[in-house]
């Protein structure tokens, strides 16, 4: 059994899918996997009702701002090429449905029940204007000592 | 070194994992998923028509520690066989 670990600093629905795809891949071959969600990425682990208002530290208004502008949850990110306002990720969408291509939230929950370590980084979090509360159950907060010293222990370590 | 064709139609596999119609990682996560209900020893077969599987079911194996038999194409369906090797 060996490790990898994935950064995932993109909040792109293509590069989250890919982010995803690999670290089911590698746990189905019994890798331990940790994902670091970091910046755009942390987009991907918002709760669907996150647009709600949440609990937690009061936000700035930047902060309010920031958070509001970002995806309030995975299927509301945007692909990084053809996006077209968000009628490209419909396109691709509809087209990975008929293909039975999992979507992000599929493989979100396959990941979980794998039991990947997703990593919140609670920096970002604080410039996005993200609060903990708002975010799925099942996740850990940390910051780039966590990362690093998981990747020393990892054979593949990848930033997406 | 993988089975003739012939003995592969010939295994009546007791575990038979259809992930036909489903995108990669699908058959592997399927194959993972039913892997645990296999006696050691016994073989299992994977049912896909990703094409895919054909590369990446034998990885999978490599990196198990199973052994790939090989596989087949029929009637658009790919029949990928396994031993559990542990």
């Amino acid at each position: 059994m060996s490790k990898k670990t994935i950064i995932v600093f993109s909040g792109d629905y293509d590069k989250v899918m890919a982010a995803f795809i690999i670290a089911n891949g590698a746990a189905a071959m019994d890798d331990e996997v940790t994902m670091f969600f970091t910046f755009w990425g942390l987009a991907t682990l918002r709760k669907p009702t996150s647009g709600a208002k949440v609990g937690g530290k009061p936000k700035s208004t930047l902060q309010k701002g920031f958070s509001m502008m970002l995806p309030a949850s995975p299927e509301k990110l945007g692909l990084s090429k053809f996006n077209f306002g968000g009628l490209g990720q419909k396109m691709m969408k509809k087209v990975m449905k008929s293909e039975k291509v999992m979507s992000i939230s599929d493989l979100l929950a396959s990941a979980q029940e794998q039991g990947i370590k997703m990593i919140a980084c609670t920096m970002s979090m604080d410039v996005m204007g993200i609060r903990a509360e708002e975010l799925i159950d099942g996740i850990e907060y940390a910051g780039v000592a966590t990362y690093l010293g998981e990747a020393d222990e990892a054979n593949v370590n990848l930033f997406i | 070194m993988t089975a003739p064709i012939e003995e592969l139609k010939a295994i009546a596999s007791p575990v038979v994992v259809d992930a036909r119609g489903v995108s990669c990682p699908g058959p592997i996560l399927a194959a993972k998923k039913q892997i645990a209900g296999v006696t050691v020893g016994n073989v299992m077969e994977v049912l896909a028509t990703d094409s895919g599987t054909l590369k990446d079911i034998p990885a999978w194996c490599k990196k198990m520690g199973h052994d790939f038999l090989g596989s087949f194409d029929e009637a658009g369906s790919i029949h990928l066989f396994l031993r559990k090797a542990k």
